[in-house]
């Protein structure tokens, strides 16, 4: 009797433990909350809105993920993404009829290039992550108003075919989503099937350790990083093509977005521990928040606050978690 | 002599007079000691935040947050004052602002236990978020000319801008408090192995807490300068300014790794990137230009020291070699 008593508990303790049980909790309670104070919440159309709305941030979300797991921080993504979509929608500028797939694996392919330099300063110049993606933050950025001279680039210079990539629809299914979803499979299997991906999880959780068992923490580094660049190199592109403009402040702050959705999502801040479904479910709660507070009128410059508030809380509570378990191992020896 | 020009500082002082000698060939507007000096109020509001940083970054933390405290306190000041609060006591709350929103980092990093990274990114989303909400999209002006004297004032009728005094009164305390005292000391322990600090009973927790206070307090100093030197309020004031000072801090030669670094560094990386801001400001190059190259600076800040460490590790292995 005591015995299925203690099971049933070690059962539970292990579904509560699971971040993703508690994120799904929290975004139904948020959902009926908002529900109740604004009924028009809860719709289809609204729903659809919202997981349009998280596709890019989902995406990049990938990326940050995997740089946080291997113990580094990549603050680039706003402006990398911001400069890989620039360069796309200035190339539509100069009057090139661009297959908008095409264009996509071009801005993909400048972004896996700004992540390789990333990776190299990292793992070449033996800099800190923060201090090295905080320099080409700056670069980046700077170099997306070098390249536009401050201009824009707007909707009449772009091909219809181009706005409809992030537009359209895939079998009923928004491109959008599709594509974060066929991304999030592969990465789903990536990194927990794949050689390769179970190392990212092992120099996040121990790099000497890891380095004692023979993988090449350098390589998980240059790969982390430049799949980061390259998933934000799509990221622009689809921005650019949903909004239907490149803006030389395109996505500022929006590292820290990416950051929120991971920290949410259960990435530890001190790396090793992490998955996919959770940080998807981190994306999907922030533009649940956004558009909450867009339905409910509140003042929209809440975001900021809110954000700041969430990221708090979450990892305050992954601290406080972590810190019990390990006085309870301490107390059970 | 070999030891002072191995010395970071020592090279930080050459570049600055490569500098000056560069932008004085460069335009002839550069060697004025007027335009100079003025030329300072573009990174003094920075470096009252430095001096304290350097402490932070020493000790093997880090404030992300400081900007956006900037704008959360002059925001408060702002509202205070048109709410009718004199301009002198609604400044004041502007400090006590700031110095809460620093205690408020200190006890997270110490109480909860988060790293001072993940802690002050928080607040660095939050704080710019309570300048948002509390200003909208609305700013703030119409401050007393007296006010104006903090910012944009002289020092008792030199050429010296009130700020620059300010700074260099700050940087001189800082770093006699850094480089003199049992505090300092502790830092630099701190920073080097902060579980040896615990073991040998340095107040590891109360020394994070005084310096994430005083962190604040100084954010609430630059908000006041700032303020009264753009002569407005608005939500979105010092804007990547954390970046600035981090660089700053770093290319001073302060480890982001903690336990090394010095104040005369940082001074001289601030003066170092000031005057070649204000050089390049003079040759018409665009503000984002200078972005690019304070990002350039900052990595090669910390690339230059290694590769400098590998050169001189490889020419004192070579004569051993070949006796």
């Amino acid at each position: 009797m005591a015995r299925t008593a203690e099971k049933r508990r070690f059962a539970f303790s292990n579904l509560s433990s699971k971040r993703e049980t508690s994120l799904v909790a929290f975004i139904l309670i948020l959902i009926l909350g908002v529900t109740l104070r604004s009924p028009r919440f809860f719709s289809l159309a609204n729903f659809h809105d919202i997981l349009l709305d998280s596709a890019i941030v989902a995406i990049a979300s990938i990326g940050q993920m995997m740089v946080v797991m291997t113990g580094g921080i990549d603050l680039s993504v706003g402006s990398g993404l911001a400069l890989s979509g620039m360069l796309v929608g200035l190339i539509y500028k100069g009057g090139f009829a661009l297959n908008p797939y095409l264009a996509l694996l071009i801005g993909g392919l400048i972004g896996l290039g700004l992540g390789s330099i990333n990776s190299l300063l990292v793992v070449k110049g033996n800099i800190p992550p923060i201090i090295a993606t905080l320099g080409t933050m700056s670069i980046y950025r700077g170099m997306i108003f070098l390249a536009s001279e401050g201009q824009w680039v707007s909707a009449h210079e772009m091909p219809s075919s181009f706005i409809r990539l992030a537009r359209g629809t895939i079998l009923g299914i928004p491109n959008l989503i599709f594509i974060a979803g066929v991304l999030y499979i592969i990465f789903y299997f990536f990194l927990s099937h794949a050689k390769t991906g179970r190392e990212v999880y092992a120099v996040g959780g121990n790099l000497q350790a890891a380095r004692v068992a023979g993988i090449n923490t350098d390589k998980i580094n240059y790969i982390v990083y430049s799949a980061t660049g390259f998933l934000y190199g799509l990221c622009g592109v689809l921005w650019v093509s949903r909004f239907a403009s490149a803006q030389p402040d395109t996505a500022t702050g929006f590292e820290f977005s990416t950051v929120t959705a991971i920290v949410l999502g259960g990435v530890s801040v001190s790396g090793g521990t992490g998955r996919v479904t959770g940080v998807l479910l981190g994306a999907v709660l922030i533009s649940i928040i956004e558009n909450a507070l867009n339905v409910t009128q509140i003042n929209p410059f809440w975001k900021l606050a809110i954000q700041g508030i969430v990221i708090l809380i979450a990892v305050a509570m992954d601290q406080i978690v972590r810190h019990r378990k390990k006085t309870k191992v301490v107390r059970e020896q | 002599m070999k030891k002072l020009i191995g010395r970071w500082e020592f090279l930080l002082f050459l570049l600055l007079v490569g500098v000056f000698i560069l932008m004085s060939n460069l335009s002839p507007y550069f060697l004025n000691l007027r335009n100079l000096l003025d030329s300072t109020v573009h990174f003094t509001e920075k470096g009252v935040i430095a001096v304290c940083m350097t402490f932070i970054i020493i000790s093997g933390n880090m404030d992300l947050s400081v900007a956006s405290n900037m704008a959360m306190s002059a925001a408060v000041m702002g509202i205070a004052y048109r709410a009718g609060l004199g301009i002198f006591p609604a400044a004041l709350l502007c400090l006590l602002v700031g110095a809460l929103g620093g205690l408020f980092n200190g006890l997270v990093v110490t109480r909860v236990k988060l790293p001072s990274m993940v802690a002050t990114l928080a607040t660095f989303s939050l704080y710019r978020g309570i300048a948002y909400v509390l200003l909208g999209n609305q700013a703030i002006t119409g401050y007393p000319y007296q006010f104006a004297e903090i910012g944009q004032g002289y020092f008792m009728g030199t050429n010296i801008p009130n700020q620059l005094v300010i700074f260099i009164g700050l940087a001189i305390i800082f770093g006699f408090i850094l480089h003199k005292t049992t505090f300092g000391r502790s830092v630099y322990a701190i920073g080097n192995n902060e579980e040896a600090c615990r073991y040998s009973g340095i107040p590891v927790d109360r020394i994070k807490v005084i310096m994430f206070t005083v962190n604040g307090l100084l954010a609430g100093l630059s908000a006041i300068l700032l303020t009264s030197r753009i002569y407005s309020t608005r939500p979105n004031i010092a804007l990547n300014y954390e970046l600035e000072i981090i660089t700053a801090v770093v290319l001073g030669g302060v480890s982001i790794k903690g336990g090394r670094g010095s104040m005369i560094g940082v001074v001289l990386a601030l003066f170092l990137i000031g005057s070649s801001r204000f050089g390049m400001s003079l040759l018409n190059i665009p503000g984002q230009m200078m972005t690019v190259i304070i990002g350039f600076l900052l990595i090669l800040a910390i690339l230059l020291p290694q590769f400098l460490e590998r050169f001189s590790a490889k020419s004192s292995e070579a004569p051993g070699k070949a006796a």
